[in-house]
């Protein structure tokens, strides 16, 4: 085990309410690169950061290449060899490719405070060029796209000759070809010995450029396996612990269920185009399409977010004007965005705030403009509890929550506000498996409730699983409606017909997820 | 293997270049600076005047210096409210060490500086440190600073009758012993301080730090760099020209006011504003902050010498920020849109 460049044991670290690193344990050989996976919140860039000195171990040994150390700062991991390129990327946008790659270690002339630009871009240039990028090396960083920062990001922690490279969702943000440069890069490292550490989501490229990789759940080290033999599936269920698809939906029978929404011939420009359907209480209708038919337009124009050319709304039976999402929310229609960090949650304010945001009112003694917070936390815990949000307490800002509890504090608000008729637009945008399944669950407990919704999903495979029926639009127009349980192709097919008979012969390339 | 991979999308275009840079706003300030001088000129005769031109350079000699530290605290993404009661701190003990203590005058202008750097550091260890928000922080210094200015002098200024030659610094000419223009020596360390100042931020590990903070202050500290140490130091140069700036208008007025200074703070930020300065930090010159300086203190001696009364100077000065401000957050909308 000479090549072992690090080696994590025992590792324990806990923040205010989380006990994030549970006796974690990792190891690093020499030009290996190393893949750390498992759900959003199972501790694996938190264990890395520990390795970076960026945050502190409570207990445990790190040794490098074989000699116990303490790894108090980012530059004590620097010493050590040991960068770090975080998740978010972490370079000053106002200064030039080479400033940023020599951050910290300037090269400087006599008197020792003063810079050596030229020295800076030359060594800048001579980095980039063993890295075959061609970027310029006075390029200022704000001008260049966001693959391009990621590469000026390795070249940075290479500057620092390091041995030990941790790199945090590098795939995340970049295009198909984008990756393969990068991963053209790391092979290229670890051919020279250096060890690299791929923290990743996305786990159909780990055989592409791993050769082990370790599972993390719930601040644990689950196993570490060789890449070659590992599959995918033995992979996410070490990753979940349990398993994560419920089968085919059951589809209830709805014929005596009042219908809950009726939409007659909605238009809207070219987006919406003679849209009609109808949902009844209990039941989940799915919205296939390719990203761009209509879909999320539909629902805006119900929930009066955007306005009408034509149509009708009926809500149990009666003509109704939206014209103001205050309206739909008056009739109980909720709409939860695909962006609920930016249109769903307040992300700075408490659990609690968030759940009573649309209905604070009710909170309000009449005349003084007091909250009743008794009140509000209450019906926040209530929410808390039925829908299983994992939280510390409903004081916890909704920013530290993980993708698929932020997804159900969303649900609680508009529960809140006794909203029956919920329009979800792509719910599981953005969450890992593990929650995934959960929201399905508790989508199904809604149902079964008596609430009647619609899911816009772009994964293809979801909206099958789910849905009762499914409306299939393209380019605004519905295009079919099938029962649940259609099968893949059949969807498809119609989510890809087009008006066009010269573009029907031309399908478009894009598969139903995007 | 071989074959060019990564490229910049997008290859900085001259006017790019110009759009993202804070040049066009220094340009636009310096724009304003020429029409101001033609407007003036035309308006009254009185203004193109050599005493006229003198007493606009006076005036902007003191806010010009205080800018020029301050430019450095908003680059870095901070703000120093306390510049201007520091200076007046800073004045008041170069008064108490050269005339209550009978120390020669080099003793009390090297005191006035470094109680400014003290004062200025401290505000860094608070900041850094501490945590606390450097709005808070420096508006508490504001304070006591103004306090311990008032408490030092007994709450009297104190006068520099017995050596003329502290007067002679800032009032005397060397310029016009050697050329015949008789330009005040306080221009000469008007200039000389920017020029410092502007090598400093282009050429210096301070400055590349500066900017640095400023631009990204996680990444900064993330890459190795010790952002609490030069965060201090950033507030103490703040603080070290809000102490040249005590001195200097101590020397002007040939005595320190320990009631002066209030409102200083603001015409000094002002001024690092008008000149393209961010407020939010990762950009600025100092080229454009002594602009600035001028563009406020040209403003306010057209305005006088126009008979616009005291009040109406204030309130004008006052617009001019905001659509300065206004102008910078126009500038980046459209950067980012392009």
């Amino acid at each position: 085990m000479s090549d072992l460049l690090v080696a994590m044991e025992g590792i324990e670290r806990s923040f205010p309410g989380v006990h994030a690193l549970d006796q974690c344990r990792f190891d690093l050989r020499a030009g290996e690169v190393h893949a750390l996976v498992g759900e959003n919140g199972a501790g694996k860039s938190t264990l890395m950061k520990v390795l970076a000195g960026v945050h502190q171990k409570d207990a445990g040994r790190i040794q490098v290449m074989g000699r116990e150390v303490e790894i108090e700062t980012p530059r004590a991991a620097q010493a050590l060899g040991i960068s770090m390129i975080h998740q978010e990327l972490n370079l000053m946008p106002h200064l030039t490719v080479a400033q940023n790659i020599f951050i910290g270690h300037e090269p400087r002339r006599r008197p020792r405070f003063l810079l050596d630009e030229g020295a800076l871009d030359d060594k800048a240039r001579e980095l980039l060029d063993r890295l075959h990028l061609r970027i310029d090396p006075r390029a200022r960083v704000s001008d260049l796209s966001v693959a391009v920062q990621q590469m000026v990001e390795i070249a940075k922690a290479l500057s620092l000759s390091s041995r030990v490279l941790i790199m945090d969702e590098p795939t995340a943000a970049l295009t198909e070809a984008e990756i393969a440069d990068l991963f053209r890069i790391i092979r290229d490292l670890s051919a020279k010995g250096v060890g690299v550490v791929h923290i990743s989501h996305r786990l159909e490229e780990l055989p592409r450029i791993s050769d082990r990789i370790t599972v993390m759940r719930d601040g644990r080290t689950i196993d570490t396996l060789a890449t070659a033999g590992a599959s995918i599936d033995h992979i996410i269920r070490l990753m979940v612990g349990r398993t994560i698809y419920e089968s085919a939906p059951e589809i209830p029978d709805l014929h005596d269920h009042e219908v809950a929404l009726e939409v007659r011939h909605l238009s809207r420009g070219r987006a919406v185009r003679d849209v009609s359907f109808s949902l009844r209480r209990g039941e989940i209708l799915g919205f296939a399409g390719l990203v761009g038919a209509g879909r999320t337009e539909v629902a805006r124009a119900i929930f009066g977010a955007d306005p009408l050319d034509a149509g009708e709304i009926l809500v149990r039976g009666e003509k109704v004007a939206i014209r103001s999402p205050r309206d739909a929310v008056r009739h109980g229609i909720a709409y939860l965005s695909e962006d609920r960090k930016r249109y769903g949650l307040a992300l700075g304010m408490d659990v609690e705030t968030n759940i009573v945001l649309a209905t604070l009112r009710r909170f309000v003694s009449l005349g003084l403009g007091w909250i009743n917070t008794a009140g509000t936390r209450a019906t926040a815990r209530r929410h808390v509890d039925g829908l299983r949000i994992r939280t510390p307490s409903v004081q916890q800002k909704a920013k530290n929550l993980s993708g698929g509890n932020q997804q159900k504090l969303v649900i609680g608000k508009w529960l809140t506000a006794d909203t029956d008729i919920l329009l979800f637009d792509e719910p599981t945008r953005g969450i890992d498996v593990g929650a995934k399944s959960e929201i399905y669950r508790l989508l199904n407990e809604l149902a079964a409730q008596g609430k009647a919704i619609v899911m816009i999903s772009s994964e293809l495979p979801e909206v099958l699983r789910m849905s009762h029926r499914i409306i299939v639009m393209c380019e605004g127009r519905v295009t079919a409606e099938l029962a649940g349980g259609a099968d893949q192709e059949e969807v498809m097919k119609y989510a890809t017909q087009r008006s066009d008979p010269a573009l029907a012969a031309n399908p478009p390339s894009a598969t139903a997820s995007p | 293997m071989d074959q060019p991979p990564a490229q910049p999308d997008r290859p900085p275009g001259a006017r790019r270049a110009l759009l993202r840079s804070n040049a066009i706003q220094t340009l636009l300030a310096f724009g304003a600076l020429i029409v101001m001088l033609v407007v003036f000129s035309l308006a009254s005769p009185n203004f193109l005047q050599f005493d006229n031109i003198v007493g606009i350079l006076l005036a902007t000699a003191v806010n010009g210096v205080l800018a020029i530290g301050v430019t450095f605290v908003i680059i870095a993404g901070g703000i120093d409210l306390s510049i201007g009661t520091v200076m007046t701190l800073s004045a008041v003990m170069t008064g108490v060490v050269v005339t209550n203590w009978h120390q020669p005058v080099l003793l009390g202008v090297v005191a006035g500086l470094l109680t400014g750097t003290a004062a200025g550091a401290l505000n860094g260890v608070v900041i850094s440190r501490f945590k606390v928000p450097p709005f808070i922080a420096t508006l508490g210094m504001l304070n006591v600073a103004k306090g311990l200015a008032l408490v030092i002098s007994d709450l009297r200024p104190i006068y520099f009758t017995d050596t003329p030659s502290f007067n002679e610094m800032a009032m005397g000419s060397a310029l016009g012993a050697i050329t015949g223009l008789d330009v005040p020596n306080l221009v000469i360390f008007l200039f000389g301080a920017a020029l410092i100042a502007g090598l400093v931020l282009k050429k210096t590990i301070l400055g590349r730090y500066t900017f640095a903070i400023g631009s990204n202050e996680e990444a900064t500290r993330l890459s190795g760099v010790s952002v609490n140490l030069w965060k201090t130091v950033v507030y103490g140069v703040s603080g070290l020209f809000a102490g040249l700036a005590g001195v200097l208008i101590a020397a002007r007025l040939d005595s320190a006011q320990p009631s002066l200074g209030l409102g200083y703070e603001l015409d000094a930020i002002a001024a690092a504003v008008i000149g393209g300065t961010s407020l939010s930090g990762g950009e600025g010159t100092i080229l454009g902050t002594v602009i600035g300086a001028f563009v406020i203190s040209i403003l306010t001696n057209g305005l006088r010498i126009l008979s616009v009364p005291q009040e109406w100077q204030t309130v004008v000065t006052g617009a001019i920020v905001v659509l300065a401000v206004y102008l910078d957050i126009v500038r980046r909308r459209r950067q980012e849109q392009a």
